[in-house]
């Protein structure tokens, strides 16, 4: 068996594979946070509630109407697009006058109503979601064995997080977005209903955690706790990357989500801890993230 | 909160009914075990210590930390291992866990007063969540079973603290040494400068103060106090487990003192009360806490931030401009 630094490179690669996975999750749900933040100066406590609720949606509409993961898909981010957007008309749009971290503790409370709702409902044991037919199964690569649907959740995270990035980059509505970032009320004096703007960015923002939900569904078991541990460590992420930028964050999770997946290689023991570890050296040497501006 | 322009003997009388109300309130905590369940009101003490602690922290000097259950927990893990396996006395296995946490808190505060307000709340959570993990797998800790029946010994070594009396006024005791190097802190030149920080912090930097020291003195301060309270939750349920160092630990202590008001001396003792029961009322049913815990988060949030102490002062204040 070929070996690299000691360990079988089957094992190596596998890990590296887990890691990017892993990695794709952060990527897209700092990428999330990132560009609520950057327009509402509020972070998301409950984003990760709101990757729990994709999953979920997508799991109770196969179970429940027969509705399969292709169309999930478009209508899973939909819906926790529009739940997102009622919640910031009805409440969060009331506390932009305030301390931001009121913004925070709204989200959190938030969250623990949601995650208690479902874990009442369905209990902490994980449900199961089979990938599509389509993309069951796997490829061997020759120099290891690649699980489709694995496979296609890094290259659709890698569309939609370069998608995004070019939609606020590109797009007209992208223009407005960055320029209502910078100074809101210019932007609102140009006749731009900015109110509106910001209710659309915390739509677009949930129904990309809620994106990411249903795409994990079929990778980790659809629970009402994977919210919760995750959001975490994406908080962790976001500390590395600076939420100043864009691209910023989409390449800080996958970083991190590799160097996860090289210690479980190395140091399993301290594989649950190397980001906060990596955050902690961050802050150290560059209190202000990688790519943030501000200091 | 805006101080009163009153005149002196305004203030006069206003701090003689303050001390008469302090009176009062500790004359009923001496009475209240022999009408209520011991083990509860301690368990309210330890928690509305613990507020309080935080309190020090948010209220008054402007700091939301997401992590304090790592001070909380981490002490009971302290206490509970140095009176189970080192046999120490409780005073002394208090002690060990008040420094664990102090020296918890030096560390977590040095990385996190490195980014202020949203960021430092992330901090804080990512590094508490680093400490559980820590705890998850650390032998001494027994991971998921906890320090399970741990002594509650004789304090000094001749005050047989398994008679609850005895160990109702040991938490009681300690909760108000607490309470008053809170209130201590808060009403000194020290806790001026805090409040400074709080209410703008680069005015007070440009004033030549080293911003820096004082956030992480006040963190430590309020991580040694969340420690006390901690430790003395061990030796009152005799065990120490993964639940008091996890983030939704680290959430209660906001909420409670959310719920009582931020930045007054008795909100978070109201709000820990408050909660407390609440919890005790719900565990026999099925409803599940969180959903509750989570509404009542929301609902203070957006309808009063100032909390329920923080609102009546509020009022009073009104009230008396208005009659003037």
């Amino acid at each position: 068996m070929t070996m690299i630094f000691g360990i079988p490179i089957q094992a190596f690669l596998g890990q590296l594979l887990v890691g990017l996975i892993n990695g794709s999750f952060y990527a897209m749900l700092s990428l999330g946070l990132a560009i609520i933040f950057g327009l509402l100066r509020v972070i998301n406590f409950a984003h990760g509630a709101q990757y729990m609720l994709g999953a979920f949606i997508g799991y109770l509409l196969l179970a429940h109407l027969g509705i399969g993961y292709w169309p999930a898909l478009i209508l899973v981010p939909l819906l926790v697009g529009l739940s997102g957007m009622a919640i910031e008309k009805v409440a969060l749009s009331r506390l932009y006058n305030v301390d931001p971290l009121y913004g925070l503790l709204f989200t959190f409370g938030l969250a623990l109503v949601l995650e208690g709702a479902f874990r009442y409902f369905y209990g902490v044991s994980g449900q199961s979601y089979m990938p599509p037919s389509q993309l069951s199964g796997g490829t061997n690569l020759g120099f290891m064995f690649l699980p489709n649907y694995r496979g296609w959740v890094v290259v659709a995270s890698l569309i939609i997080c370069i998608g995004t990035w070019l939609l606020i980059e590109k797009t007209k509505l992208g223009a407005y977005l960055r320029a209502a970032t910078e100074n809101p009320t210019l932007v609102q004096a140009f006749g731009v209903n900015v109110p509106l703007l910001l209710t659309l960015t915390y739509g677009i923002g949930s129904a990309l955690a809620g994106l990411a939900g249903i795409m994990a569904a079929p990778v980790y078991q659809v629970s009402p706790l994977m919210g919760s541990n995750l959001i975490i460590v994406v908080f962790a992420v976001v500390v590395v990357g600076g939420m100043g930028s864009i691209l910023g964050a989409i390449v800080t999770g996958y970083m991190l989500g590799l160097a996860e997946g090289l210690t479980k290689v190395f140091y399993p023991e301290a594989s649950n801890i190397v980001i906060f570890v990596i955050m902690a050296i961050v802050l150290l040497v560059r209190p202000a993230g990688l790519f943030g501006k501000d200091a | 909160m805006a101080e009163l322009t009153s005149t002196g003997i305004d203030r006069q009388t206003r701090a003689r009914t303050e001390w008469l109300l302090v009176g009062l309130g500790i004359a009923a905590l001496i009475a209240a075990p022999f009408f209520l369940y011991p083990v509860f009101l301690m368990k309210m003490l330890c928690f509305a210590l613990f507020a309080a602690a935080f309190n020090l922290l948010l209220g008054y000097t402007g700091l939301l930390s997401f992590g304090h259950a790592a001070f909380f927990g981490g002490a009971a893990y302290f206490t509970a291992h140095a009176v189970k396996e080192w046999g120490w006395t409780p005073e002394f296995g208090v002690l060990l866990g008040v420094f664990g946490a102090a020296v918890l808190g030096l560390i977590i505060g040095f990385f996190a007063i490195r980014r202020q307000g949203i960021y430092f709340a992330m901090i804080t959570l990512a590094l508490a969540q680093m400490f559980y993990f820590f705890c998850v797998q650390a032998p001494f800790t027994k991971g998921e079973d906890g320090i399970q029946g741990v002594p509650r010994g004789h304090l000094f070594g001749f005050i047989d603290l398994s008679v609850p009396l005895n160990m109702y006024f040991f938490v009681l005791g300690g909760f108000l040494i607490g309470v008053f190097a809170v209130w201590r802190i808060v009403h000194s030149p020290f806790g001026m400068i805090l409040k400074s920080i709080r209410e703008n912090e680069n005015r007070a930097i440009s004033l030549g103060y080293s911003v820096a020291r004082y956030k992480l003195a006040a963190f430590v301060m309020s991580a040694t106090l969340a420690g006390l309270a901690g430790a003395m939750k061990a030796l009152v349920f005799q065990f120490a487990t993964l639940t008091d160092v996890t983030w939704q630990m680290s959430g209660e202590v906001i909420l409670m003192t959310l719920l009582g008001g931020i930045g007054t001396m008795l909100g978070p003792i109201v709000g820990a009360g408050l909660v407390v029961t609440l919890q005790n009322y719900l565990a026999t049913s099925e409803f599940p806490v969180t959903v509750i815990t989570g509404a009542i988060f929301m609902i203070c949030v957006l309808l009063f931030r100032r909390g329920i102490v923080g609102e009546i002062l509020a009022r009073f204040s009104r009230g008396e401009s208005d009659a003037r």
